[in-house]
């Protein structure tokens, strides 16, 4: 019996101390320079305005915001945790309103101490700069509806109110928002100094409060980041010290060198897919180097529920049941890069439960094509012989996608046709009422971790805008029913997050048996870094926590 | 008078003479035959898919080759360390049976690679004709004419020429390859091959125009045009007897240098994606797919190179020989007859 005590405070211990792995600083890997590379680069590196992974994931070690993803590895990573504020607050006014103490002493990385008016500042600043969420994220924040009309005479009066005395922000919203702090942990809500620029700050670079500092940025050449001399631990949670000493990010290179760089050592990891004709060699040669984790994302095809022949649900299921996903698997890498899916949320996500209605026998996972089955909703639909055009992107594994879809949809009995257009375009394109796009091929990755970001932002009635360039809801798909269902979800996670939860998954079922959209996989990430890259850690909600690796 | 009646029964007339000059021409006539074999072989390509029981536009993610009397998938999967990526079978040299290999797809490259020359020369050749036909109408109007109509052709071509051609190029395609063309007469549809021949046969105009309207301006002043004129003969007669016949050389002798010009956009056009739209192919699309796979398979976009290659190189010898064999100087030059 003590044996066993013994034994499990043992195994408690260790539990307890791998949930802490950040109180396991190791000294003495401390320094160096962390090279990366990627053919071009992100693009503005204001964080209120850039809407990429790419600098995403670099603003973690560089900018906070008053609630944080935990830096973590795995799902841990999705947890919200108090970086600037001290600690997270309690709802008040019925879930309207919160009030966030700040912590003391932070300092920019200029030597300037982060206060009460940089807060305020920035959140105005979100509306000023036109940040692309301002619109949807942030636009449930008192006196937003102002701003979002006046963007350079924004004040948020009402809606985000400091006192400088108490040390204290406090943010009113319009109504209770389950996932309001999970909205304001995305860069789009970072603290930067009240004298920010009050527009896109482009190449010139904002003083940041987390350990490393942005120290040059030429987009046709390189982005340094630097240690932040005025930065000092406040939570191992919310922004740990890292390891290397310099970060270098050189652009330019194509992905075939870029591989062959990190191959060589030259280099230290890639950002861009890895090609094609490189996966087989890295994952032999170089297997120890390579790190592949699912993301929550999925590949799908958006049909147009207001246009012909997908307007007939029939028709959008029949395409559902046609879909041989292995072969989808197969374009994208192989079973190790993908895995078949035919429901909306992907595995792992919240509200997920495994669901599939479009396969030969159906039940919780797919296993093949029903062609006999979509053959018959194609004759039932009454849609045989139409044309049917597939926008695609220009990219490899999407044109390829677009060509087995055409071959599928003119076995059905379809007029199919495959137009890739450039990938820099075709996501707007496809939003676009006006470009009548009958069917598209398109990728989703989540904003943060909640069933919402595919369900209500992909399928609600509120994402559909006609004639816009930015109407999320690809499909046009606007079910009253399914809508409400949606928002009393939204409005349950306040509350009891996992009745919502269960409700979501009510609702994902809902969705995909209409079909607005066949899904088609849930894509796997693979980085690959040099030999010399250690205590690699993947972070699910902002990917490859850089500065946690050493390489030395 | 009887040296007069000998010297019309020598005299074998300008295109006799320079046809005789052509066939002397070594280099050109090796050239015009393996254009003529490449046309030919690009012409049997249903014949050869058809020897191959492939088809070329289909995906074949699943398809099965037999090799030394075992059937080998065509996408091979990678079974070692992390079992990663798929690779498309390399070339077999089999006729009939993945010559070339795969591409991503899993389809016969060789296959494909026909079909792709097919539309090639096809657009190539569609686009040269229309570049050739309209420019020569703008340029003969303009020189001869003159005045009004000459300066308000002169600056349309003076705006085409502004831009650089691929850009131009690049921008009409995108505008157009998604859309289509309706201008009332002509319609054509969004992915029709008729959209690249449209936009390649435009941006070049021009390029023939310019010389034409010259060569028309300096005909315009000779004197069997003002004696014509003089004559009272009409003016559409003058264009098309006295005019055109003279300009005729110049046409021929950029016909070919056209086509092979046309070829390169066309496939710098359908490499960028906006020419030939999948599953058609051409050779510029056939190396766009072997772009990701230049590592392992490279003969999916070297095989296209060496033909797109190889044919502009043959267009380009066959044209200056034709232009030696149409040019009255060159006989000064050469010394010859």
């Amino acid at each position: 019996m003590k044996k066993w005590l013994l034994a499990g405070a043992a195994a408690l211990l260790l539990t307890a101390m791998s949930g802490t792995s950040f109180a396991e600083y190791k000294a003495e890997h401390r320094g160096g320079t962390i090279r990366l590379l990627a053919k071009s680069a992100g693009g503005s590196l204001d964080p209120h305005i850039n809407y990429t992974l790419q600098y995403w994931n670099l603003y973690q070690p560089t900018y906070d915001g008053l609630v944080t993803f935990k830096k973590a590895a795995g799902e841990e990573g999705f947890k919200i945790v108090p970086d600037l504020a001290e600690a997270i607050p309690a709802p008040d006014n019925g879930g309207k309103t919160y009030v966030f103490k700040l912590r003391k002493g932070i300092k920019f990385s200029d030597g300037r101490e982060l206060g009460v008016k940089d807060v305020v500042a920035s959140f105005q600043r979100i509306f000023k700069v036109s940040s692309p969420t301002s619109g949807s994220f942030f636009a449930g924040i008192v006196g937003a509806d102002k701003c979002l009309a006046a963007p350079a005479d924004c004040t948020l009066e009402g809606g985000v109110v400091g006192d400088e005395a108490a040390g204290t922000v406090t943010i009113n919203i319009t109504q209770p928002d389950a996932e309001f702090f999970q909205k304001i942990a995305l860069p789009h809500a970072v603290i930067l100094p009240a004298d920010a620029p009050a527009k896109d700050a482009g190449t010139d670079i904002i003083p940041s409060t987390g350990p490393y500092m942005f120290t040059k940025y030429d987009p046709n050449k390189e982005l340094v980041m630097e240690r932040n001399p005025h930065f000092k631990v406040w939570s191992e949670e919310a922004q740990p010290d890292g390891y290397p000493d310099k970060v270098q990010y050189d652009f330019g290179l194509s992905e075939e060198a870029a591989v062959t760089a990190v191959q060589n050592g030259e280099a230290d990891w890639v950002f861009d897919e890895i090609p094609a004709d490189r996966l087989g060699e890295i994952g032999t040669k170089n297997k120890d180097q390579v790190h592949v984790t699912t993301l929550t994302a999925w590949w799908y095809l958006p049909m147009n529920t207001r246009l012909a022949p997908f307007d007939n649900e029939k028709a959008r299921q029949a395409v559902a049941f046609a879909i041989d996903r292995n072969q989808m698997v197969k374009i994208f890498g192989g079973p190790v890069l993908a895995a078949p899916v035919c429901q909306v949320l992907p595995p792992g996500f919240p509200g997920h439960e495994p669901y599939c209605p479009f396969t030969k026998d159906p039940g919780a996972k797919w296993s093949a094509p029903d062609m006999e089955k979509a053959k018959q909703l194609v004759e039932e639909s009454g849609t045989k012989g139409q044309k049917v055009t597939i926008i695609a992107e220009d990219r490899a594994v999407s044109k390829s996608i677009g060509v087995y879809l055409q071959s599928v949809l003119n076995e059905l009995g379809y007029q199919a046709e495959v137009k890739p257009i450039s990938a820099n375009i075709q996501f707007t394109y496809i939003q676009n009422t006006n470009n009548k796009v009958q069917m598209s091929i398109t990728q989703w990755y989540q904003d943060y971790p909640a069933a919402s970001d595919f369900l209500y932002v992909l399928f609600g009635c509120e994402s559909f805008h006609e004639g816009s360039d930015s109407s999320v809801n690809i499909a046009g798909f606007c079910d009253k029913e399914i809508n409400d269902k949606m928002k009393k979800a939204l409005e349950l996670g306040v509350e009891d997050p996992v009745a919502a939860n269960k409700m979501w998954a009510e609702i994902d079922k809902a969705v995909t048996d209409k079909a607005p959209a066949a899904a088609l996989f849930t894509p796997k990430h693979l980085d690959f870094v040099s030999k010399r890259v250690g205590n690699f850690q993947f972070n699910s909600q902002y990917y490859w926590m850089v500065t946690q690796s050493w390489v030395q | 008078m009887t040296d007069a009646v000998a010297s019309v029964r020598l005299s074998r007339g300008p295109w006799a003479t320079a046809l005789r000059k052509l066939s002397r021409d070594n280099a050109a006539m090796v050239c015009l035959a393996v254009f003529c074999l490449i046309v030919i072989l690009c012409l049997l390509a249903p014949a050869y898919a058809s020897f191959a029981n492939t088809d070329p536009f289909r995906s074949t993610l699943d398809a099965t080759v037999e090799i030394n009397g075992q059937q080998v998938p065509v996408m091979e999967q990678s079974t070692e360390g992390l079992g990663l990526g798929y690779t498309p079978i390399g070339p077999t040299w089999r006729l009939g049976s993945y010559f070339l290999g795969a591409d991503n797809q899993g389809r016969d490259v060789m296959a494909r690679l026909l079909y792709g020359g097919r539309n090639s020369l096809l657009i190539a050749g569609a686009a040269t004709i229309i570049t050739l036909v309209i420019a020569t109408i703008v340029g003969l109007t303009a020189g001869f004419f003159g005045g009004i109509t000459d300066t308000i052709l002169s600056r349309i071509l003076d705006v085409l020429w502004a831009f650089p051609v691929y850009l131009l190029a690049i921008s009409l395609s995108i505008v157009l390859i998604a859309q289509g063309i309706d201008l009332g007469l002509i319609v054509l549809e969004a992915g029709s091959l008729w959209l690249p021949i449209f936009i390649i046969g435009i941006v070049y105009i021009p390029y023939i125009a310019r010389p034409v309207r010259g060569q028309v301006l300096a005909l315009r002043q000779s004197e069997f045009v003002l004696a014509a004129i003089g004559l009272g003969v009409p003016e559409h007669r003058i264009l098309l007897r006295d005019i055109l016949p003279n300009i005729s050389t110049t046409l021929i002798v950029f016909a070919p240098l056209m086509l092979a010009i046309n070829m390169l956009t066309e496939a710098a056009l359908s490499f960028l994606s906006i020419g030939v739209q999948p599953p058609d192919a051409s050779w510029g699309t056939i190396i766009q797919d072997g772009q990701g796979l230049l590592y392992t398979r490279p003969w999916v976009a070297l095989a296209p190179g060496i033909a797109i290659a190889l044919t502009v190189l043959v267009l380009n010898v066959l044209g200056d020989g034709l232009r030696d064999a149409l040019d009255p100087r060159s006989k000064i030059r050469l010394g010859g007859d």
